[in-house]
């Protein structure tokens, strides 16, 4: 099966581009640029004030989005601290090749961590359950990162607007030494003024995202010329109908028993696990047409991704544990 | 799939409407039962805010209020303790746009205790909706909702008048209401006020104007968001740009990387750094997206200055005209949100800007009672009080009034000890003849007037003190182990042992933040004994129960785990 390349999709794109030549100018000028200018704020405070931070790097397009705003940040200095994968061995091919690819590009040091006591042991979602699976892949394995690393800071790329619970983080959010968040013991948040001070093995997450929306995050991308994966644009793919969500698949040893794939023209809207992930079917194969798409769907992109849906409440479970 | 934007050059004229919008941030304020969530779930959802999936979540939900119909409160009261209770307990932030504006809201919560939610809530926002209920009227809570938005300078109020279906969309009522409103909002000094009559559950005058209430002329709801004014006239057209850090890529580059928080920038404009009083001139303005001529309030840049002069994170550049005080000491308005309650006299750190300094509230003047607003009495601040108190710092802040800059104006408490947040501060005035002008500052910015606290020393150690009692023959290796681990030690010999020196010795040490060593057997059992019952607030580790010949692993590692509890939160300020 032929996947698109970044090339391709750039090309693709390029043919648009003269026409939104205009459009990139009246970018600089509006609320993006207003929200652009607050992260760079954020970002520039926990570097000033922390001195062990490190960029949780997920490869989706908030990722995208926050790693350039770090080059604006910090520019004409380099990004000052490393990105970090916390790698599920579960994640799309495309995504791993993209991340080595962009890394590299950008000139940012890339941390990759897995928790491989718990993959030679067998974990998957299968037969864990998406709760279990990602405590020991995700959560778990950030903590340890974080821990080996002496991280004190770790930007995330959260928005507030994707799930409930996220909608009442701080955009600096304590976590205690053993990584967790609790939310009923939030430290009040005023102006612009972010309280940095915590005790050796406590932590902040740092949140310069906080206030976009999905459509802002394509907006910008557009207005950036921000390379995405390829994931993002639509095209033939093959795929199994599972738990009512559409499976991407790789390789026929992903088939479960009965299943037959075929071809559906489809795409991601948010990058997670290959197991836990669904594709949406869509004609959208650039820019525009996911931006279109976007707004017209009105569904929330967290959607098809199934570790949301294992219990209401399940995002403030998992971050009450210390999941991003 | 939808046609709206099927070619590049409706999508092109898609994308110059959408990134024309300006964004409105604003709050919304309402007791336990006025319905403020069902107003804000309903904004939300006519205004198409709200996505099909988190509908369907809040349909099956196992607490539904409204028997099958859609319970709009749910979909802004997120976390599961909330739910159960059915009460939004802290700040929501809400995103949504219509075809005119992008809006931001921080939803928070009305019951009394959670007065510092609505304060932080209140502090980014451009307009506040204060919730009425119609069939209650003016309440103690609605005195209070607006006193706190006058207080965090939110210029604009509305107050959507709500519950209407149930006084039968009465148009006395609602003048009456509005009478009521119009006068508390010229009592508290608020430049915009208007009223709308609402309901929340049925919809009237939410988004659509309502059938019922043909004696309303006035804008809806959503119609009135969309067209207030979002930008605030500026009050000071000088510049202000804290520095927050120093990009210095390689020898080449030397840049002041900050956000404009006032006025505008342009090459060749002359500022002056503050607290030095340097001046020099703007060299460049940086940006990744290429060097630019000017820049204005909001945007974050980099500027490179004409000649080097030394300047850090939380110094501040202005021009050389109309230049913020500096002051180490001054009036403000204080919301004070910690369960432990103000200590008047105890070291606090300030930030204010990009600038941490230690601070403490010299004076209490009188608190404020958020339902009367009448003044009273200082006595203990406790959480959620408001009090207008007498702050100084230890170095000076360079700072605005806040009713002229909410961002030069403002700073927060924090407990140096708990790193919790524990006050919103508001500068009222500069504290008569307390001034600090530059040339009473040394080269550093230090004011020689201002005593040096214990926790600042504390602070420097980074560690609070404490005393250990050990094995007398590994009292050195103990010594060198924490020493290794920067504690500031030093050993109690001789005659600083003796009983009648001994308290003495040991209070001064103490007081000095240092990590006390003692040989046990070297003590007095009678010493002993006092310390335990006369020093019982002090840190007193006694290992000299771990058997040991000379300094056994166990006796080290017992030792320097009781020592990490000792040590501050890291410091705020790590430098370039």
């Amino acid at each position: 099966m032929s996947q698109i390349t970044t090339e391709e999709v750039e090309s693709r794109d390029r043919a648009g581009a003269t026409l939104l030549e205009s459009a990139r100018q009246t970018a600089r000028l509006s609320h993006l640029r207003k929200l652009e200018a607050e992260s760079i704020y954020i970002l520039r405070e926990a570097v000033a004030e922390f001195s062990h931070p490190v960029m949780m790097y997920s490869i989706g397009k908030d990722s995208s989005v926050m790693l350039r705003l770090a080059q604006k940040a910090f520019h004409p200095g380099k990004i000052p601290f490393p990105l970090l994968h916390i790698d599920t061995s579960y994640k799309f091919p495309e995504m791993i090749a993209f991340r080595d690819a962009y890394a590299k590009e950008v000139g940012a040091q890339l941390i990759v961590h897995r928790n491989e006591e718990a993959l030679q042991a067998g974990a998957n979602p299968f037969t864990l359950g998406t709760q279990k699976c990602c405590g020991l892949l995700k959560t778990k394995s950030l903590l340890d990162a974080l821990a080996e690393g002496g991280f004190n800071a770790a930007f995330g790329g959260a928005r507030r607007d994707e799930e409930k619970s996220r909608a009442k983080e701080r955009i600096y959010s304590f976590r205690d030494s053993h990584g967790q968040w609790d939310p009923k013991n939030q430290r009040p948040e005023l102006w612009n003024l972010f309280n940095s001070r915590i005790d050796k093995s406590e932590s902040i997450r740092v949140f310069p995202l906080s206030n976009w929306t999905e459509l802002d995050v394509w907006l910008y991308i557009l207005a950036e010329n921000i390379p995405i994966v390829p994931l993002y644009y639509a095209k033939e793919r093959e795929v199994v109908l599972r738990n009512g969500s559409l499976v991407v698949i790789h390789d026929r040893s992903e088939l479960q028993f009965g299943e037959e794939p075929r071809l559906v023209k489809c795409r991601m809207r948010s990058l997670g696990c290959v197991p836990c992930t669904g594709a949406i079917r869509s004609e959208a194969d650039t820019l525009p047409k996911i931006i279109e798409e976007m707004i017209s769907f009105r569904r929330s992109e967290r959607e098809n991704r199934a570790i949301d849906h294992d219990e209401e409440g399940s995002m403030e479970l998992k971050k009450r544990e210390g999941y991003f | 799939m939808s046609t709206v934007l099927a070619t590049f050059e409706t999508f092109d004229s898609f994308l110059q409407q959408e990134l024309k919008k300006d964004l409105l941030r604003f709050t919304t304020a309402g007791s336990v039962d006025d319905g403020k969530s069902t107003l804000i779930g309903r904004l939300l959802h006519d205004a198409k805010g709200v996505y099909e999936d988190q509908l369907a979540s809040v349909k099956k939900s196992k607490v539904n209020r409204s028997n099958g119909l859609i319970d709009f409160s749910l979909l802004t009261d997120g976390l599961r303790a909330e739910r159960e209770q059915g009460i939004t307990i802290d700040v929501a932030y809400r995103y949504f746009a219509t075809a005119r504006r992008r809006f931001i809201i921080a939803d928070t919560p009305g019951h009394e205790q959670y007065t510092r939610n609505m304060a932080t809530g209140a502090s980014t926002a451009n307009l506040a909706i204060i919730l009425v209920d119609a069939t209650k009227g003016i309440l103690p809570q609605t005195r209070r909702h607006s006193y706190i938005a006058s207080l965090l300078g939110i210029p604009n109020l509305v107050a959507a008048i709500n519950k209407m279906d149930l006084v039968d969309y009465r148009e006395d009522v609602f003048l009456r209401l509005s009478d009521d409103f119009r006068e508390l909002a010229a009592q508290l000094g608020i430049p915009s006020a208007i009223c709308i009559p609402v309901s929340a559950t049925e919809g009237d005058n939410i988004v659509d104007a309502s059938e019922k209430t043909p004696w309303y002329e006035g804008p809806t709801l959503l119609e009135y968001l969309e067209t207030v004014p979002v930008h605030e006239a500026a009050s000071i057209e000088s510049l202000r740009f804290p520095v927050q850090l120093v990009i210095r890529p390689d020898s080449t580059f030397r840049g002041f990387a900050g956000q404009i928080v006032l006025g505008r920038v342009r090459v060749g404009d002359p500022i002056v750094a503050l607290p030095s009083g340097k001046s020099s001139s703007v060299r460049s303005i940086v940006t990744f997206d290429g060097n630019v001529d000017s820049a204005g309030q909001g945007e974050s840049v980099t500027l490179e200055l004409a000649n080097e002069i030394d300047i850090s994170r939380g110094d501040m550049l202005v021009s050389p005209s109309k230049q913020p005080t500096a002051s180490t000491s001054f009036a403000a308005t204080l919301v004070w949100m910690s369960e432990k309650p103000l200590v008047a006299g105890q070291s606090y750190l300030a930030k204010h800007t990009t600038r941490a300094v230690k601070a403490r509230v010299t004076n209490v003047r009188h608190r404020v009672n958020v339902n009367t607003l009448a003044h009273e009495a200082a006595g203990d601040l406790e959480m959620n009080s408001i009090a207008v108190v007498d702050v100084e710092t230890s170095q000076p802040l360079l700072f605005d009034l806040y009713e002229q800059s909410r961002s030069t104006g403002s700073f927060i408490l924090i407990d140096p000890i708990s790193n919790a947040t524990v006050a919103a501060g508001m500068i009222l005035e500069v504290s008569s003849g307390s001034t600090t002008p530059a040339r009473h500052l040394d080269s550093r910015g230090v004011d020689s007037s201002v005593p040096v606290t214990a926790i600042e020393k504390f602070e420097r150690h980074g560690h609070v003190p404490a005393m250990f009692l050990v094995p007398g023959a590994a009292i050195e290796a103990v010594e060198r182990a924490l020493f290794a681990e920067g504690f500031e030690t030093v050993v109690l010999r001789g005659d600083a042992l003796r009983r009648e020196l001994f308290f003495h010795v040991f209070d001064l040490l103490y007081s000095a933040g240092l990590v006390i060593l003692a040989g046990a057997e070297t003590l007095d059992a009678e010493v002993r004994v006092k310390l335990q019952q006369e020093r019982a607030d002090r840190t007193v580790f006694d290992v000299s129960s771990i058997a040991d010949e000379v300094a056994s692993k166990e006796l080290i590692s017992r030792v320097l785990a009781n020592a990490r509890s000792l040590r501050l939160g890291t410091h705020a300020e790590k430098g370039e």
